[in-house]
């Protein structure tokens, strides 16, 4: 009579890659019927759009890779890419134009550099910069929120399917769109805050900081604190990355003259900030890895947010911001190595060998 | 009770703590078994060494084994009976190896040996409470088996400050430790007591317990209060929050006190030590009552299992009879675990014993501890870096050990990594990350040994080189010294001779220079055959105590002709039990290996007779060696002349096949001709030196071999003396026209034959005729002169 034989440990916990992902895409719910609230039924088109494209790219690049198809699916990581980046485009974006971003998130930020757990940028990141720096005036219509004069919020499936499938004419376009509550408050300077909340329809509808897109901030608020409490991931990165833009828009706030960067309030929660912070930045794959890491890593995302928000070109940093620290991730790895036990002094990763 | 500070250790899991099943039942007697199977090497460190023969009858707490140097420890006998075997068996052992054990067949009446108790442990000094658990056996009990003994007698300049007893018992499952603290509460506190004591009585003595175990605290809590109060002394209780791994010893120092054990150093460093309550309790009974370790607590548990409960089992005990006590279901087996879930190891034969390390047999059922999933590729999620206790980064040491980057997995302090298995645990993507790290961490020790090795044999190379070119130079020096000798003495007779036309010569200085010229190639004949003798001396004291050398082999035949037999049943019972065709093959291999195995050992022992015999022909042959030097003589010249055939041969290839090394190797023929010529000759001497002396012992031929050739080079030397240097001259030449004639034929010779070395015969002649001629010269100059 023979056993198995095993290596030690001989239990493991429920938790599951695929578990970790689904949490991600539940936290997701309450930001989507947000959106959906607010912008009507677009966002909801670009969920399925995208995931239709993810799960048939992924299934595509895994079946060239000769990579079991099933298997790999159900970690459901493409699809929390697809939501990531459908939620990141305008509303009813066109087919073509979340095909173009998804076969930049799977296939080339992804599967080119090895799958999932290889990949070094945040792949609905990428896809998001890449159709941001192609197609710039398809990125920055946003349709107009529901409760504001323009009615920009679609409801009727027809108008919805003449914006996806058809060209609809630019005219039109205008007519649903206004600028985001970043992009006035970017475009007025010459106002102090005080004259913008006042007389800016975006900021006078709303309560701090621009109609719907304070709510729909809200909602991925409180997504992130059921992730937090489901210990998907640890405060460190989220938290120093709102700190750390608060803090730059404390300091940068003027009272609110004409040549303010905007009140915390504003950067907290308008833009994609809490998607970007508990969505985004905590991105495992392409973080920092140990928790002062994180915190540095997060603190900089933050920090580049509010200067390329309010000292750059683009009304909106996040995707730029992670990307960036994407870049620095390894290296903060290295000077962030965490204190072993028995050990006097944390060690740098780059000192090897020799002691 | 005072309240004691804890502090928080980094990390740890909380998994199911299932210890509830195995705490339902009350602690039983394991019955005896009808084997007890007891390998020699329990603990860390050297085996012991067996002081029992098969055959043997022994008793209870009967010492059958003692402690071979400080990290081992003794053995003693669970109970009365024979020794049956002391053979290689199964051990409990993650590869599945096996080790030498002493197999005891019980008599089932179980008589002890009278022990020696002792009513006033408290006023025996350090050493003898020492020795007496050294004398007991007693190693750690938690799981790594670490002489207990070495323990208490810290050698580090720091006096020890702090005991801790270790009451964790962080695994799942297991519930030795807390069925022992519940039921022997009182016998704990006198053993914890008695271990301070003999530690110098610490400042601070602390038993440490998780908080899941509330009957156990509240037990130990009673008894520490009885014994402070009795016994004025200080022993502190402190329960913890329940965390894994709390009860791994660095943990659970940092927690009771807040200081870490420096990487690469043992508490004790600090002044601390820990030892496991089932060590504390032993010791008070080895010191007590002067009872060996020779059962514990051990929990079995599973749901393969009717029956879950701790047992006292004693060592030895094979796991299948401890199972079957428990209504073992092995169909229902996932696989068996000895030890906790998340550090245990799993065997594959249940036919392995208890020994003194076995807190827990875990016995799942497939759904109680299913097969892990397959592996996924790692999210860097971080989890295992929360759930380390160490501090280290489990993600980057996968990576790395993935990557065999040695160099990085040291700098990220892999060998810091307990293997408590949290990272594992936690792991979402389900990595057998503990494997990687125990993978890299052989790998790297291995490279590491390799390196050693390689060291050694460069300086053993390099030495060899220095001490060739050293003999090199003192041989040199030699040959310089012998030819400024030989001048000297040239020079010396020369103006002998001139003064000897005048008078006649003096004897004495020719008698010196006589004693060290003839008689060299006497004296390596000697000396080659003295060291023949040695050789053969040495092989002779190599079969020392032969009759010990059959017993082992004996032995060795016994105990495979039973290992046949075992496996024989085994395969038996597999064919009806109907198993897997391959299993049954291995199986039938592995008999037929042993068997081969039997069959080598039984022609070792009956050849072993005949060796004895030919033990004594070696003396003989030795004798006849020392009778007869010219054998050795013989021996080097027909040597000398098989290789000078095989150079030739050699020689002769390399010409036909217009080698380069063509003439080095005639270089070496001509060389090993010249050879053969003095063996020749130091022959000749030698069989005339035998024949001058018939004398049938060996001893005194040596001085008369020496005398004869002192006496004919005395008379050599006296011709000499007599020649005119006109007469010398003339003899060199006759001798040279003797050699040329000589040369001359063969080289005849070897050009009718076509010879290979017809070329080296005429260089050969060519040189002697340029010698003649010189010869002839000096001859006529001579003659002129006179």
């Amino acid at each position: 009579m023979a056993f198995l034989r095993a290596s030690s440990p001989h239990t493991h916990n429920p938790n599951t890659t695929g578990r970790v992902m689904r949490e991600v895409l539940l936290a997701t719910i309450p930001g989507i019927a947000v959106l959906t609230w607010f912008f009507g039924l677009g966002t909801l088109s670009n969920i399925i759009i995208a995931c239709a494209f993810g799960l048939g790219l992924e299934a595509a690049v895994l079946k060239m890779r000769g990579r079991p198809i099933a298997f790999y699916l159900k970690d459901l990581s493409a699809l929390v890419t697809a939501v990531l980046l459908a939620i990141a485009l305008p509303p009813a974006s066109s087919w073509w134009l979340i095909g173009v971003g998804m076969t930049a998130s799977i296939v080339v930020a992804k599967h080119l550099y090895g799958g999932l757990g290889y990949n070094p940028f945040n792949p609905a990141m990428v896809g998001y910069v890449v159709l941001l720096i192609s197609y710039p005036q398809y990125m920055t219509l946003w349709l107009a929120p529901e409760n504001l004069s323009v009615q920009g919020a679609i409801f009727d499936i027809t108008t919805l399917f003449e914006l996806v499938f058809g060209g609809l004419a630019s005219t039109t376009m205008d007519g649903l769109t206004a600028a985001t509550p970043l992009d006035v408050f970017k475009q007025t300077a010459g106002l102090t805050a005080q004259d913008i909340y006042a007389h800016k329809a975006i900021f006078s509808q709303g309560l701090f900081a621009g109609a719907g897109y304070e709510w729909v901030n809200v909602a991925f608020l409180f997504g992130g604190l059921y992730l937090l409490t489901r210990k998907v991931f640890t405060w460190h990165a989220p938290i120093a990355m709102l700190a750390a833009l608060a803090l730059f828009a404390t300091v940068f706030y003027d009272a609110g003259s004409s040549s303010s960067g905007g009140s915390p309030l504003l950067h907290l929660f308008s833009g994609a900030t809490m998607l970007g912070a508990f969505f985004i930045v905590t991105d495992p794959v392409s973080s920092a890895t140990s928790n002062r890491g994180r915190l540095i890593y997060g603190a900089l995302i933050g920090a580049l947010v509010y200067i390329i928000r309010v000292w750059g070109n683009y009304p909106d940093a996040v995707a730029f911001a992670v990307l960036l620290m994407n870049f620095a991730a390894p290296f903060i790895d290295y000077y962030t190595v965490p204190r072993t036990y028995g050990h006097k002094k944390a060690q740098r990763a780059t000192q090897t060998g020799g002691q | 009770m005072t309240s004691h500070t804890i502090w928080e250790v980094p990390g740890g899991i909380h998994p199911p703590e299932n210890k509830a099943q195995s705490m339902a039942q009350a602690l039983v007697e394991c019955p005896l078994a009808p084997e007890y199977i007891l390998p020699l090497n329990q603990h860390i460190g050297a085996p012991s060494a067996p002081l029992v023969s098969v055959g043997q009858a022994v008793k209870k707490y009967q010492l059958i084994a003692d402690a071979e140097g400080i990290f081992s420890a003794a053995l003693h006998a669970p109970t009365s009976g024979t020794v049956s075997a002391i053979e290689e068996r199964l051990i409990a052992h993650p590869s599945g190896l096996s080790a030498p054990c002493i197999v005891i067949t019980p008599d089932g009446l179980d008589h002890a040996c009278s022990l020696e108790p002792c009513e006033q442990p408290f006023e025996l000094d350090h050493a003898s409470i020492v020795t007496k658990i050294r004398n007991a056996g007693l190693i750690g009990m938690g799981g790594a088996g670490f002489p207990s003994a070495v323990k208490l007698n810290p050698h580090t300049n720091t006096p020890i400050n702090t005991l801790i007893i270790n009451g964790t018992e962080c695994e799942p499952y297991i519930t030795a430790d807390d069925m022992l603290m519940q039921t022997q509460a009182s016998e704990l506190l006198e053993g914890v007591r008695l271990l301070a004591h003999t530690l110098g009585n610490p400042a601070n003595v602390l038993i440490g317990v998780e908080d899941n175990k509330p009957d156990a605290i509240a037990a130990l809590q009673e008894a520490a209060h009885t014994a402070n109060q009795r016994h004025n002394c200080d022993i502190n209780v402190v329960s913890f929050p329940t965390k894994y791994p709390s009860g791994g010893e660095k943990q659970l120092i940092y927690i009771l006190t807040g200081q870490e054990v420096d990487s690469g150093k043992i508490p004790a460093s600090m002044g601390i030590v820990v030892q496991n309550v089932g060590t504390a309790v032993a010791a008070w009974r080895a010191v007590r009552y002067g009872e060996p370790l020779i059962e514990r607590i051990t929990t079995v548990v599973g749901e393969s299992l009717q029956v879950q409960r701790n047992m006292r089992v004693r060592i030895g005990t094979p796991m299948n009879f401890v199972l079957e006590q428990n209504g073992f279901m092995a169909s229902q087996s996932a696989r068996l675990i000895v030890g906790g879930p998340m550090m245990g190891y799993a065997l594959e034969q249940t036919c392995v014993p208890v020994i003194k390390t076995t807190n827990c047999l875990l016995a799942p059922s497939h759904s109680e501890m299913p097969e892990a999933p397959p592996q996924q590729a790692c999210i860097r999620c971080g989890h295992c870096a929360e759930a380390c206790p160490a501090g280290l980064l489990p993600q980057q040491l996968y990576w790395y050990a993935r990557s065999d980057e040695h160099e990085k997995l040291e700098a990220h302090h892999l060998f810091d990594c307990i293997e408590c298995g949290a990272c594992s645990y936690v792991c979402p993507s389900s990595i057998p990350l503990v494997q990687y790290y125990r993978a890299a961490k052989g790998d790297i020790r291995k490279t590491a040994e390799d390196k050693l090795k390689s060291d050694k044999a460069r300086e053993r190379f390099e030495h060899r080189q220095e001490r060739l070119a050293k003999e090199e130079a003192a041989k040199e020096a030699k040959r310089q010294a012998r030819k400024a000798a030989a001048e000297l003495n040239k020079a010396k007779m020369a103006a002998q001779q001139a003064v000897g036309a005048v008078s006649p010569p003096p004897a004495a200085p020719a008698n010196t220079t006589a004693n060290h010229d003839p008689s060299a190639p006497v004296i390596p004949a000697i000396a080659s055959a003295e060291e023949l003798v040695a050789n053969a001396a040495t092989a002779a004291k190599a079969q020392q105590d032969p009759t010990l050398d059959k017993a082992r082999l004996s032995r060795t035949v016994e105990s495979l002709v039973s290992s046949i037999e075992r496996l024989k049943a085994q395969m038996a019972e597999a064919t009806t039990e109907g198993l897997e065709a391959s299993r049954i093959e291995k199986m039938a291999a592995k008999l037929k290996q042993t068997e081969l195995k039997a069959q080598e050992a039984q022609a070792k022992l009956d050849a072993f007779d005949k060796t004895l015999a030919a033990g004594s022909q070696v003396d003989a042959a030795a004798q006849k060696m020392m009778a007869s030097p010219n054998a050795a003589a013989e021996k080097t010249l027909n040597s000398l002349q098989k290789r000078l055939s095989k150079a030739q041969e050699l020689h002769l290839d390399a010409v036909n096949e217009n080698k380069p090394s063509a003439d080095a190797l005639k270089q070496g023929v001509i060389k090993l001709e010249q050879k053969i010529e003095e063996a020749k000759q130091a022959l000749n001497e030698a069989q005339s030196t035998a024949s001058s002396s018939n004398s049938s012992s060996s001893e005194p031929q040596k001085p008369d071999a020496a005398a004869a050739a002192i006496e004919r080079a005395k008379q050599k030397v006296q011709a000499a003396a007599s020649m005119t240097p006109e007469q010398k001259a003339h003899a060199a030449v006759e001798s040279l026209q003797k050699r040329l004639a000589k040369a001359q034929e063969r080289y005849t010779k070897a050009q009718e034959t076509h010879d290979e070395n017809v070329e080296a015969f005429a260089i050969g002649v060519e040189k002697l005729e340029l010698k003649l001629k010189a010869a002839m010269e000096a001859q006529k100059e001579g003659s002129e002169q006179a």
